[in-house]
């Protein structure tokens, strides 16, 4: 029998057969480099045209140059609408940041009359289209006469970003054993040391993550901002409004500049997280 | 504050506590005395309120009913932190975010002791993992792990210190290693160890007292020898080892011993090893205490005649057998494989022996059955 098998030839595989073979092993990598094409295209156009010796409309390539980079201040109005939304962007994660870990224990941790209600609650703005929020919150801010401005945006997007705070809190704390709190306070750690020592640096990672997407929301809304701010430039309602006359190539300087700013983040979080599991 | 709870020392007594999970008893009416500076275990199936006994000792819990008291203090509703007491946990609850040194030194910093490091370093000795020190605890095996749980519990020199299944999760031979270790490390550090457990043999080899716990209450205390040796009721019998049940009734009285009548032969049973209150018992004898021998051969003793044997298991160390008897049940016998004996054969007729004073005599109305089906290796409580 294995005589047999020995002397006989080694079949040869079809070419198309083959190429199928290949295509079935490599199906995933090949979708993968199309979406990820997909993804970053626009970042790169952005990267790119951040060089671009624009001169007024940026859409057209004119040539390189390295000035935007030097002088990404150079179009007026662009650092003052910067400034503003890193400032509103930082009040709202610093306070939609506190509010919704602490609305995260209360949920995560305690057990009160109306616990799933407002687990179900929190949703809520999530799920309601911006436009309909910011609409609604112009009229109830002009109903207590309060003009839009700067703090009015502030308020807005505390109430919007205190949503996903929740969220992500909320899935650090539930995966947090609660026998380590137990075990503080078998330790002589009153409820105090134990939050401080134990549960909130064990939680911490979730916080920050929950404080960079707050950020993110801030710094990126339109619609809300649009409604709120009254004669507050923000970045986004900059560009939105330069779009008409042409966007100075200082706005892909900022905008590539935050999105490097990300991946460092990122990058570093991946970093810390693995020589902590190491 | 009147008193100052954590400097508390002496025996733990618990009194008539009950705990209440809704309609649940989960403790129910117990009173239990822990001396200072012994190893006591609290040994019971799951779910027989043992760990919830330990939670409320440790101050996790409040009973719904009754008082605990360490020494001459109240420290019933004291908080966790307030108690002289530390806990090795079942899944040891290292914290994943502080080295090796830190857990370690949690509760001295706490309380604000001097000399951390020495502390620290000492204990690490005491467990050999002193190399471990910069660690993080997902870095170290299960059993290091368990090691460092313990070193963070007593280096704060607890008055009592609580084991909850602390070797559930390692594999058999560590286990027999760590029971040896932790009972050295109980009488090295001389502190007062209260060890739940559902694994009968860990019970044994560790504990000066056992308390066997079931359905919320104490069923029998003592030491692993009285509790082995003279179990007062089925659920002991069954639990704690194997026993041979066999119903029987009181026919007679003979000085320091009782005649009993078993289907029609008689035997004799030490008086002070008789739990029934009245004239119907369960006649109880441990497998290991038989003899097996054929018929016709003298042998003194109890004698029960009549028996075949049914089924042999060689074992190693001893040969199981099971054999059946004149009025229907099988009996367990235990023979040692040293004396060179040629082992029976399955079908051989057989007389049973043993000497009387391994005889108990439990409640003739007891359930036969109690403590023998519960699966002790199931971890999971609460």
């Amino acid at each position: 029998m294995s005589k047999k098998i020995a002397d006989a030839t080694i079949p040869i595989i079809p070419l198309t057969a083959r190429f199928q073979r290949w295509f079935g092993r490599n199906l995933i990598r090949v979708y993968m480099v199309l979406a990820f094409t997909y993804l970053f295209i626009p970042v790169a156009y952005t990267f790119a045209f951040s060089f671009n010796d624009s001169g007024k409309s940026n859409l057209i390539w004119k040539g390189f140059t390295l000035d935007n980079w030097k002088n990404p201040c150079g179009a007026p109005e662009v650092c003052n609408a910067l400034a503003n939304s890193i400032k509103i962007g930082l009040l709202a994660t610093i306070f939609s940041t506190i509010l919704g870990t602490m609305i995260a224990f209360a949920i995560g941790r305690h057990k009160f009359k109306g616990r799933s209600t407002s687990n179900l609650l929190i949703f809520l703005p999530m799920a309601t289209p911006e436009i309909v929020l910011g609409a609604s919150l112009l009229s109830l801010f002009l109903v207590f006469k309060i003009n839009p401005g700067f703090w009015p945006t502030v308020i807005a997007h505390v109430m919007f970003c205190i949503s996903f705070v929740v969220v992500t809190v909320k899935a650090r704390i539930a995966s947090l054993d609660p026998r380590l709190e137990q075990a503080a306070m078998d330790l002589y750690a009153n409820e105090f040391q134990t939050f401080r020592r134990v549960t909130l640096p064990l939680v911490a990672p979730g916080i920050a993550g929950a404080a960079l997407l707050a950020f993110s929301l801030s710094f990126d809304d339109f619609i809300i901002t649009n409604f709120n701010s009254g004669t507050v430039i923000t970045f986004p309602k900059f560009v939105y409004t330069a779009a008409a006359r042409g966007i100075p190539a200082q706005a892909n300087v900022i905008g590539s500049g935050m999105f490097f700013l990300a991946l460092a983040i990122v990058i570093a979080g991946q970093f810390v997280n693995r020589r902590k599991a190491r | 504050m009147s008193f100052d709870a954590s400097s508390a020392r002496g025996d733990l007594i618990l009194t008539r506590i009950t705990k209440e999970y809704g309609d649940f008893k989960a403790v129910d009416d117990l009173s239990l005395t822990i001396p200072k500076g012994s190893f006591f275990a609290l040994l019971g199936p799951s779910g027989c309120g043992k760990t919830t006994t330990l939670r409320m000792i440790a101050g996790l819990e409040e009973p719904t009913v009754g008082s605990i008291h360490l020494g001459q203090t109240d420290i019933t509703t004291t908080k966790p932190y307030q108690r002289p007491i530390n806990t090795v946990f079942q899944n040891y609850a290292l914290f994943p975010h502080l080295t090796i040194f830190e857990n370690i030194a949690f509760g001295l910093r706490r309380r604000g002791i001097k000399d951390v490091d020495a502390e620290v370093n000492k204990v690490l000795n005491l467990v050999e993992l002193p190399h471990l020190a910069g660690r993080k605890p997902t870095q170290l095996s299960g059993g290091q792990q368990q090691r460092i749980a313990l070193a963070r519990a007593i280096v704060n020199r607890p008055a009592l210190l609580l084991l909850d299944e602390p070797l559930g999760a390692l594999d058999l031979k560590l286990r027999r290693q760590m029971q040896i270790e932790l009972k050295w490390i109980q009488k090295e550090v001389g502190l007062t160890f209260v060890h739940v457990t559902h694994d009968q043999e860990e019970a044994m080899t560790m504990a000066d007292t056992i308390a066997v716990m079931n359905e919320g209450k104490i069923e029998q205390m003592g030491s692993p020898a009285d509790l082995y040796d003279d179990p007062e009721t089925a659920f002991v019998a069954n639990f704690l080892g194997q026993s041979n049940l066999i119903k029987g009734t009181i026919s007679g009285n003979d000085g320091d011993s009782l005649i009993a009548d078993v289907f029609g032969q008689k035997i004799s049973l030490p008086k002070s090893r008789s739990h029934a209150v009245d004239n119907s018992i369960y006649v109880g004898i441990r497998p290991e205490k038989f003899r097996i021998s054929l018929l016709n051969t003298p042998v003194n003793g109890n004698v029960l005649t009549g028996g075949r044997i049914e089924d042999v298991s060689y074992i190693g160390v001893s040969t199981q057998y099971q054999v059946e008897m004149p009025w229907g049940q099988e009996l367990m016998v235990f023979e040692q494989n040293d004396d060179g004996v040629a082992p029976f054969n399955k079908g051989d007729a057989v007389n049973i022996s043993w000497a009387p004073v391994f005889t108990f005599a439990l409640r003739g109305d007891e359930d036969v059955t109690a403590g023998s089906e519960v699966n002790p290796e199931d971890p999971d409580e609460e």
